[in-house]
């Protein structure tokens, strides 16, 4: 906890520096992609676990309780996505789970990670919410645009795209496609970035406030701990829900005609 | 707040091959056990309906089936009973009859023996006749010569 050579600002600096490989453009946040691939890897896992001796009869609990979050992703996809689901089902669903992982780790007492990473490896700086990172964020709502723009060529060819891009939505009088294409380009910039900063802002906001009651004497810390603790376990699946619901309405509005 | 280009990528990266975990390892089997249990349920209300269906069918045949088997019965009753009816009237025609005919030969056998009695008796009152008026006169009466007389006196008898 708090040692006394160091100042309040310190610890705040200290807890928000990332575990970096390598230099500048090239380092590399060593922390985030590895507790972001654990989060994934254990996800896989319990699906996996309920999906190995998948049964048509009585089912197991584990494999009742994976079917109830595969149908809970196929409903959320069938709802507003009227195309095929087996690739847009499954993505609804690690969306959710990931992210909601990646949530949950905010919930891990600060300290403990960083101070055995500290005492195990010798590591100095350790963040282990990989959504309290933009990088993590931003690679996802990335790939998500990137979905968006391979769903809205499949949903209305290359042509219909194109068109899309430049009519949409004042007309297709030529004077006015720069401002069509210009408005389409933003609004399709504003997706990812409104997607990646939400969660980032959501859960970096939250780390802090875990971080800035660490700093309070020991023997009143555990109650605003509590209480922000709790406060955030709603925060944790509102904002995988948000992120995965809202990946699903932005494919869908890309590949199915709005006219 | 540092941008990182490389972990950004990994993350992409990371994000589709967890995708492609899930869409490889944990769909198939699970929506086809889902769309399997389905069908097995829709099958299994089915042939319960079915059989709720046939077994109405069978309730009202057997209900159907107990009843010819009782009107048959009762056919074989009356039909008993008119048999029986039959039969005590036949008997009874039959001992009428019969104690006629008995009447009638107990009848005749009387007659004929009350015939062959009285024969006799005319025979022996003719004799017995004979015999006294032979003794009486026994002289004077020649059987010969009032041959004809005797014989009339037994007719009379």
């Amino acid at each position: 906890m708090a040692s006394e050579q160091y100042s309040a600002s310190d610890i705040v600096t200290h807890h928000l520096g990332h575990w970096r490989v390598g230099e500048g453009m090239w380092a590399v946040h060593m922390d985030t992609i590895f507790f972001s691939v654990l989060c994934g890897v254990l996800m896989v896992f319990l699906l996996w676990l309920g999906a190995r001796r998948a049964t048509a009869g009585v089912p197991s609990k584990m494999q009742n309780f994976v079917e109830l979050l595969v149908e809970f992703a196929d409903n959320s996809v069938k709802a507003t996505f009227h195309g095929p689901r087996d690739f847009m089902a499954p993505l609804a669903l690690t969306i959710f789970l990931w992210v909601l992982f990646w949530n949950f780790l905010d919930l891990v007492p600060i300290d403990w990670i960083p101070l055995l990473a500290k005492t195990l490896f010798g590591l100095e700086y350790l963040k282990i919410v990989p959504s309290a990172d933009i990088n993590a964020t931003f690679g996802l709502s990335i790939s998500v645009l990137m979905l968006i723009i391979y769903y809205g060529i499949k949903g209305k060819g290359v042509l219909g795209f194109g068109k899309e891009l430049l009519t949409h939505p004042f007309g297709a009088n030529p004077l006015l496609v720069p401002f069509n294409l210009i408005l389409n380009v933003v609004e399709m910039i504003a997706k990812p970035i409104s997607l990646a900063m939400r969660l980032f802002g959501n859960l970096f906001a939250a780390e802090l406030i875990f971080i800035l009651i660490s700093l309070l004497p020991f023997w009143i810390l555990w109650a605003p701990d509590i209480v922000w603790a709790l406060f955030h376990l709603l925060v944790v699946p509102l904002q995988a829900f948000l992120f995965m619901t809202l990946t699903i309405i932005y494919i869908s509005l890309a590949y199915e005609d709005q006219h | 707040m540092e941008i990182s280009p490389l972990t950004l990528i990994a993350q992409g990266a990371g994000f589709f091959a967890f995708i492609y975990a899930t869409m490889k390892l944990v769909w198939p089997p699970l929506t086809k056990a889902m769309a399997e249990r389905e069908q097995r349920i829709a099958e299994g209300l089915a042939v319960a309906e079915r059989s709720a269906h046939e077994k109405e069918l069978a309730k009202s045949k057997a209900v159907e089936t107990i009843r010819e088997a009782r009107q048959q019965a009762q056919d074989v009753i009356r039909q008993a009973e008119k048999r029986a009816a039959e039969i005590i009237e036949q008997a009874k025609q039959q001992g009428r009859q019969d104690g006629e005919r008995l009447l009638a030969t107990a009848r005749s056998e009387i007659d004929q023996e009350l015939n062959r009695a009285r024969e006799q008796l005319r025979i022996q009152v003719a004799d017995l006749a004979v015999t006294g008026a032979a003794s009486i006169l026994k002289r004077e009466v020649d059987p010969k010569a009032h041959q004809k007389m005797l014989d009339d006196l037994v007719k009379q008898i």
